[in-house]
């Protein structure tokens, strides 16, 4: 799975770190949690017999405080558990879920195995990307929504399907998709 | 042969997945009693309720509960394995939303089986609802004191990745590691999660166990066949009129399944080919199966019964395009970790592609077999036997498709809008 994140390529391109007018990367600030957040840290390592094994669960606290996980904050989640920062980049990059570039305001993600494919996910697809005016790995230009194609979200009884950010929608037509895409603001 | 419903006996009340409507319905009784048994008594019954592991490898759950070494005195873990991906399957889904106890209450039984004082319940990362149903239950639990008095749970999220639902891939990831499987032996009842010994099973696995306590073994065994008991969630899915997840005896046969339970073929209402166990299980014809479901009956039919994934394909599907699908799924979740199985599954779907796309060569459709057969057995996990099971048999038994577009090469384009990331790295 390492580098091959679908969220590579023109989402990434699309959105480059800030430069300054020698074409050199602006530092970005140091990311760091709340208080709070720090404490809901220490309890997620507290439930483990390894702290370590937290660093998923704790992946995705960054992911939701920061938009993505970038190496700023791969260095910073290092930090907290006493990893390099290199062990921190090789979890994040082998699984989809944890996005490396900003995302849309929304991801919408159709399935496109095996069952969604005899119902009709290609054309959903199609759709989706006319409908956004982008293809499957980008983000809309206003931020709005990044679109993927994914393997099985294991609700294939309700083929076509796609996942929302955290819903799952069952059944789609381009009807409906249209309904769920005014939705998303 | 709609057996009486077991797991699914909740399923239609719309509370199901609360802890009232559970012990309204006899919840937590099953765990009462396995209190007053001793801990090998419970491990004995399992095994001769003859209770296979409903993940997907069909191992003997109570056989391997006796693996854990007998004289340790350190941690034990029990492990869920809720990580669903098998392409076709979603019975574990409706089991955490609907019946969560059920899996507590399995989990607190395994876990007094095995000596555990810790469990895990490893929920695939896209399963957000799934994964708040069975997290309000697990407190439910905790606040009336069924969990927290020598039993813990912990409800852990994956990030995406079809291969950490192979147990030692899991495990990897449980630990915080990008989710490698490892080299067996040592077998995770020896050396587990965090180097303890460990018992990874299947929810659908382990929410029947507090019904073999009940009822007893001989219930249980005497559902299904003479090697597997019980019943078991197939989901359906693909051309059929009424896709779902329907709970039978391991011993229905597939027709039985695809005419009576869904109802039969949609489409142009002939069946052409159905995938009886997931994606990973071999394709069987439309004259094929006379089969039952259990895991002897389609192992000796050249399949599996796997996760009793069921994808029912009727006359206007074209194979060649269903492997394209499934061999760029292999493509994607090989983990990279053995070469066969890294280089393999991306060429091969680059091969299958390019046969769909009106560019296959003479010789693609041996080279394929070839590389698939060699590759067998030869890594660490059974994630490229699993591709190699949809390749062979594909090809094997509907060459006569493949070799169609071949002659044909360059008169038949499809589209694949969806392939073009999955493709950056083939």
């Amino acid at each position: 799975m390492s580098g091959r994140d679908r969220t590579d390529g023109a989402t990434r391109a699309s959105s480059r770190p800030p430069t300054d007018h020698a074409g050199l990367e602006v530092p970005a600030p140091t990311p760091a949690f709340s208080a709070e957040q720090l404490g809901e840290v220490r309890r997620l390592q507290g439930l483990y017999p390894d702290r370590r094994a937290a660093l998923l669960p704790v992946l995705h606290l960054a992911q939701e405080t920061f938009g993505y996980i970038s190496l700023e904050v791969e260095r910073y989640v290092a930090g907290l558990f006493d990893l390099t920062p290199a062990h921190v980049h090789e979890v994040v990059t082998f699984y989809t879920m944890f996005f490396r570039a900003p995302k849309g305001r929304h991801v919408v993600a159709v399935c496109h195995n095996l069952s969604c494919h005899l119902a009709g996910a290609p054309a959903i697809v199609a759709h989706l990307q006319g409908r956004l005016g982008i293809h499957v790995g980008e983000t809309t230009a206003d931020g709005r929504v990044t679109l993927q194609s994914v393997e099985c979200l294991c609700a294939c009884e309700h083929a076509p399907m796609m996942q929302v950010d955290d819903r799952y929608e069952f059944g789609l037509t381009p009807e409906k998709v249209d309904r769920i895409l005014e939705g998303l603001r | 042969m709609t057996a009486e419903k077991i797991l699914t006996r909740n399923f239609e009340r719309a509370d199901s997945h609360t802890l009232t409507a559970y012990l309204e319905t006899g919840g937590y009784t099953a765990w009462q009693k396995a209190q007053t048994l001793p801990p090998a008594a419970i491990t004995e019954e399992v095994k001769q309720s003859n209770l296979r592991g409903l993940g997907g490898a069909g191992f003997p759950t109570g056989t391997k509960w006796s693996f854990i070494p007998k004289n340790h005195t350190g941690p034990v873990y029990l492990v869920i394995n809720a990580d669903e991906g098998e392409p076709g399957t979603f019975k574990d889904r409706y089991l955490l939303e609907r019946d969560p106890h059920a899996l507590i209450e399995g989990m607190l039984i395994a876990a007094r089986a095995i000596r555990s004082a810790t469990g895990f319940v490893y929920v695939r990362g896209e399963y957000v609802e799934p994964y708040r149903r069975f997290s309000t239950a697990v407190s439910e639990a905790y606040d009336a004191g069924y969990l927290g008095k020598g039993f813990d749970v912990v409800v852990h999220r994956g990030a995406g990745a079809y291969i950490c639902g192979e147990e030692t891939g899991l495990i990897s990831s449980l630990e915080g590691k990008k989710g490698w499987p490892k080299l067996k032996p040592p077998f995770p009842a020896i050396k587990g999660a965090f180097g303890a010994p460990t018992i990874v099973n299947n929810v659908e696995t382990i929410c029947h166990v507090p019904h073999i306590i009940t009822r007893g073994a001989g219930w249980f065994a005497s559902l299904g066949t003479k090697t597997q008991g019980g019943t078991r969630m197939y989901s359906v899915s693909g051309r059929v009129r009424r896709p779902g997840v329907y709970e039978a005896s391991v011993a229905i046969t597939l027709r039985r399944l695809i005419d009576e339970l869904a109802d039969g073929v949609t489409g142009n209402g002939r069946l052409k080919a159905v995938v009886p166990g997931g994606a990973s299980a071999a394709i069987l014809r439309a004259d094929e199966i006379d089969v039952t479901m259990d895991v002897d009956g389609l192992r000796n039919a050249g399949t599996m019964a796997g996760s009793a994934g069921v994808i029912v394909m009727d006359e206007t599907v074209s194979i060649p395009e269903a492997l394209m699908v499934v061999a760029r799924f292999y493509a994607h979740e090989s983990c990279g970790q053995c070469t066969p199985c890294r280089e393999s599954t991306g060429w091969i779907y680059k091969m299958v592609r390019r046969i769909v796309e009106g560019r296959g060569r003479k010789d693609d459709l041996d080279t394929i077999l070839d590389v698939a057969r060699r590759g067998a057995g030869t890594t660490i996990c059974a994630f490229y036997d699993g591709a190699v099971g949809p390749y062979i048999s594909y090809i094997e038994k509907f060459r006569g498709e493949f070799e169609a577009l071949i002659d044909g090469a360059g008169a038949r384009v499809v589209a694949t809008p969806a392939s073009r990331a999955a493709t950056a790295h083939a």
